[in-house]
C-alpha cells in the first residue's frame, strides 16, 4: 500500500454527520470487478443532478472550482458508516484524497482506509470547526499540513499545531506502507501451532478437505 | 471477577498478541459473495496466493444476481454478469464451495450460513459484508470486513484485529403482540444513535432476549452494524443448540456432544463487568418506523415526525432538515399522512421463514389485499426458505394478496441487480438501511418489521398492525 508520512493540500469541508458508504460510492457506480474506475462515482448522488447523465450539481462543494484539487476531506461524525464496501476508500483515493478528518469514523471504513494508506484522523468538534473556519476563508491559499510522524495538523500560523492521537500499530503500518498479509505470513508457524492445540480443544471446527 | 462472553470468544481465537490493543485472531469460517468477495478472490489469485484452508471458505451469489423468476447470469445492471462470471471462475480456481445461482441452497449469505451450519456458536466468521454481525444471534463471533481483510483471512486463516470494548444491552419486560425483534433493534438504534456502538462488541441479554426465537435473534444482531458496533452477540442457549443440530456442516454424533457441551459454557459469567451497560424496559414498546435517512431516525409508528428545530444540536438539526427534505415529509406530521407506493419484504434482516410466516398470517387473518396500484414484493432469503414457505402455501397467500413472489437474493434491499423502485417512490421495507439512494436514486425508504410492512402495504400508507 501507499505509505503516508506527510501531506500538504487543499481541504474540502463536508460537515455532515453519518456520511454512509452508499453515498460515498453507490452500488450502481461499482461497475467492474476491480479496485479502480471508481473516481467518477465518488459522492455521485450529491455531486450530480442526474448521475446517469453526469450533470454536475453546481451547489455541491466538490464541484466548486476552489475545491477541485482537494486532497483532505473534513467530515462529520461517524464517517463511512453502512456497507463494508472498500470501494468507498478506493473511490476517495482515486479522486486524490489522502486523508479524512472527522470527529469519528465507522470501524470497517477506518480499517479499510488503514489498509490502503488513507489516513483517518479523529479530531474533536472544536478543533475540526477551527480547521473548517480556516479553510473556508480561502480554500486554495489556506491549506492544511498533516504530519503522521509528529501526529500534528498545521493550518493557521496564528494558532498552535493541533496534535492528534493514532493507534501506534496503525501509525507504523501507514508510515512504512506495510503489507499486512506479508507481515502475517511471517507468523505462520504460530498459526500452525495454534491449530494443533485448538484442534484438540475444538475438533468440530476443523472440517475435512473433501 | 467474571469473564464476558466476548472475552471468552476473543481468548479462544487469539493466536498471539500483536500490541497492547491488537491480536492475531484465528478465523474459523470465511464467507464471500459476488459483490465484494470476487474482488478479494481475484486479488489473491493475482498475487499467486492460495486459500489456506479452502474447506473453511464458502461463497454465494446474492448481491447482484437477479431475483426474477427464470433468472440466469444476466442482470438489469449492465456489468452484473461480469461479477457473477468472475466469482464463479475464482471459486473454481481457488477450490472453495460456491452456492451458485441454480444451487438448491443458494441465498443471502447471512441467511444460508446458519441454515447450513457453516456459522455455529463460538465460531469466528468473517465476510466482506457489514451485516455479518447477524451471526452473533447464534453466539458466533462474526463481523464484517473489507475486501483486503477478507483476502488476508483467505491467505492466512487469521486477521489482525483491534480489540473492541465490551457493552451490554439488557432488555426488561415482554414484547407486545405486534412488536418484534426488528422493533427492538430499531428502538435501540434510536436510543443509542447510529454511532452509539462504535468501538464496542455488544452483548444483548435479558428476559426479552431469552424469549426470542433464534431467527428473531439473527434479526436483532443483524442491525448492530447500524450502531457502528464491531458486532452483536447473544449467548447460545438450548434453542440455539436445537436450531443447529443436524445442519449440513454442523458436527455430528460424538463431535456434536462435545461441541454442544462447550457451547453451553459460552455465556458471560456472573459479575462480569462491561465497559458500558444499558437497560431498557421494553414492556410498552410500540412498533417502530423510520422517517428519515439514518436508522436512528425512528419513531413509534403513531408518533409525530420530530421538528428539525427540536433536534439536540445544530448539526443534528441540519441532518434532520436534510433528511425530511429528501424523504418529502415534514416535522409535526404523522407517517400515516403519506401515501405509500411500494412495499418490500426480504433482506438479510427479515427474509427467514418466520418473517414470511408472520406477514402471511396477517394476510390470512385479515383477508386484506395490497392497496391498489402499490408494488409489493416478497423475496425469500434462501432456496431452503423458499421451498419451506411454498410447502406451507405462503407463496399462494402472498400472490393472491398482490405480492410478487421472487427467487432468493438481496434484491431491492439496495440497487444491487440494477432494479429500483424509481425516483421519489415511497417504500415500506423490512430492510436495514434507509440511506439516501440506498434502494435506488431518490427512493424514500421507511424501515419497519415484516408485520408493519404488510399492514402498510394493505392500507396504502404507513401503519402498524392494529388487528391483534
Amino acid at each position: 500500500m501507499t505509505p503516508f508520512t506527510q501531506h500538504h493540500g487543499v481541504a474540502l469541508p463536508l460537515l455532515r454527520d453519518n456520511i454512509d458508504t452508499d453515498t460515498i460510492i453507490p452500488s450502481r457506480e461499482m461497475r467492474t470487478v476491480s479496485r479502480s474506475g471508481l473516481a467518477a462515482g465518488l459522492f455521485a448522488p450529491w455531486r450530480y443532478l442526474d448521475p446517469d447523465a453526469r450533470t454536475p450539481n453546481p451547489n455541491f462543494e466538490l464541484n466548486l472550482p476552489e475545491y477541485s484539487g482537494a486532497s483532505i476531506l473534513l467530515a462529520g461524525d461517524n464517517f463511512g458508516c453502512g456497507s463494508s464496501r472498500e470501494h468507498a476508500v478506493w473511490a476517495l483515493m482515486e479522486s486524490g484524497f489522502r486523508a479524512v478528518i472527522a470527529p469519528s469514523f465507522a470501524t470497517i471504513f477506518r480499517n479499510n482506509a488503514l489498509r490502503n494508506g488513507l489516513l483517518t484522523v479523529a479530531l474533536d468538534r472544536h478543533d475540526l470547526d477551527e480547521l473548517v473556519e480556516w479553510v473556508s476563508a480561502d480554500p486554495i491559499e489556506q491549506t492544511i499540513q498533516l504530519d503522521l510522524e509528529a501526529c500534528t495538523i498545521e493550518s493557521d500560523p496564528q494558532r498552535n499545531k493541533k496534535v492528534f492521537s493514532v493507534d501506534p500499530t496503525a501509525r507504523d503500518m501507514l508510515l512504512n506502507g506495510l503489507d499486512e498479509i506479508g507481515l502475517t505470513e511471517q507468523s505462520m508457524d504460530l498459526v500452525a501451532r495454534f491449530e494443533e492445540q485448538d484442534q484438540a480443544h475444538r475438533p468440530w471446527v476443523y472440517l475435512s478437505r473433501d | 471477577m467474571g469473564t464476558t462472553l466476548f472475552d471468552k470468544l476473543w481468548q479462544e481465537h487469539e493466536v498471539t498478541t500483536l500490541s497492547e490493543r491488537q491480536s492475531l485472531l484465528y478465523i474459523d469460517r470465511i464467507f464471500l459473495h459476488e459483490r465484494t468477495g470476487s474482488v478479494a478472490l481475484n486479488s489473491l489469485l493475482e498475487k499467486q496466493r492460495s486459500v489456506r484452508k479452502r474447506q473453511h471458505a464458502f461463497c454465494t451469489m446474492d448481491h447482484i444476481v437477479d431475483t426474477l423468476p427464470g433468472r440466469g447470469d444476466d442482470t438489469l445492471m449492465p456489468s452484473g454478469r461480469d461479477f457473477i462470471v468472475a466469482t464463479r471462475h475464482a471459486a473454481r480456481e481457488t477450490g472453495i464451495q460456491l452456492f451458485d445461482i441454480a444451487d438448491a441452497d443458494q441465498g443471502i449469505v447471512h441467511v444460508i450460513s446458519p441454515e447450513l451450519g457453516i456459522a455455529l456458536p463460538g465460531l469466528s466468521l468473517i465476510c466482506p459484508d457489514s451485516h455479518t454481525c447477524t451471526l452473533g444471534g447464534i453466539g458466533a463471533l462474526a463481523w464484517g470486513v473489507g475486501s483486503t481483510e477478507a483476502e488476508h483471512a483467505l491467505a492466512t486463516s487469521t486477521l489482525r484485529v483491534t480489540r473492541p470494548q465490551a457493552m451490554r444491552v439488557n432488555f426488561k419486560g415482554d414484547l407486545g403482540a405486534a412488536v418484534s425483534a426488528k422493533d427492538l433493534i430499531l428502538f435501540t438504534i434510536r436510543e443509542l444513535s447510529a454511532s452509539g456502538g462504535a468501538g464496542y462488541a455488544i452483548e444483548f441479554s435479558g428476559p426479552a432476549i431469552d424469549a426470542l426465537s433464534v431467527e428473531a435473534r439473527l434479526t436483532l444482531c443483524n442491525m448492530t452494524t447500524e450502531l457502528s458496533a464491531f458486532t452483536g452477540l447473544i449467548a447460545p442457549d438450548q434453542k440455539v443448540l436445537d436450531y443447529c443440530a443436524g445442519r449440513r456442516y454442523a458436527p455430528q454424533a460424538q463431535l456434536w456432544d462435545q461441541a454442544a457441551q462447550h457451547w453451553q459454557s459460552l455465556r458471560s459469567d456472573e459479575g462480569a463487568t462491561f465497559d458500558r451497560e444499558y437497560t431498557f424496559d421494553i414492556g410498552s414498546l410500540k412498533p417502530q418506523l423510520s422517517w428519515g435517512t439514518s436508522p436512528q431516525h425512528c419513531v413509534d409508528w403513531d408518533a409525530a415526525i420530530p421538528h428539525a428545530s427540536d433536534a439536540p444540536d445544530a448539526s443534528a438539526s441540519a441532518a434532520w432538515r436534510r433528511a425530511q427534505h429528501y424523504m418529502g415529509v415534514t416535522g409535526g406530521s404523522q407517517l400515516s399522512d403519506y401515501a405509500l407506493d411500494a412495499a418490500f419484504i426480504g433482506s438479510c434482516t427479515n427474509s427467514r421463514l418466520s418473517d414470511l410466516q408472520l406477514a402471511a398470517s396477517y394476510l390470512e387473518r385479515t383477508g386484506h389485499k395490497v392497496a391498489k396500484g402499490l408494488k409489493a414484493l416478497c423475496v425469500p432469503g434462501s432456496g431452503q426458505v423458499k421451498r419451506a414457505a411454498e410447502a406451507l402455501g405462503l407463496d399462494d397467500i402472498f400472490r393472491s394478496a398482490g405480492f410478487e413472489w421472487r427467487e432468493p437474493g438481496c434484491s431491492m434491499c439496495f440497487f444491487a441487480g440494477g432494479e429500483s423502485f424509481g425516483n421519489g417512490v415511497r417504500v415500506a421495507s423490512t430492510t436495514n438501511r434507509n440511506f439516501e439512494g440506498r434502494q435506488g436514486l431518490g427512493v424514500r425508504t421507511h424501515i419497519a418489521s415484516p408485520l408493519t410492512v404488510v399492514a402498510s402495504a394493505c392500507a396504502g400508507y404507513l401503519v402498524a398492525d392494529t388487528t391483534t
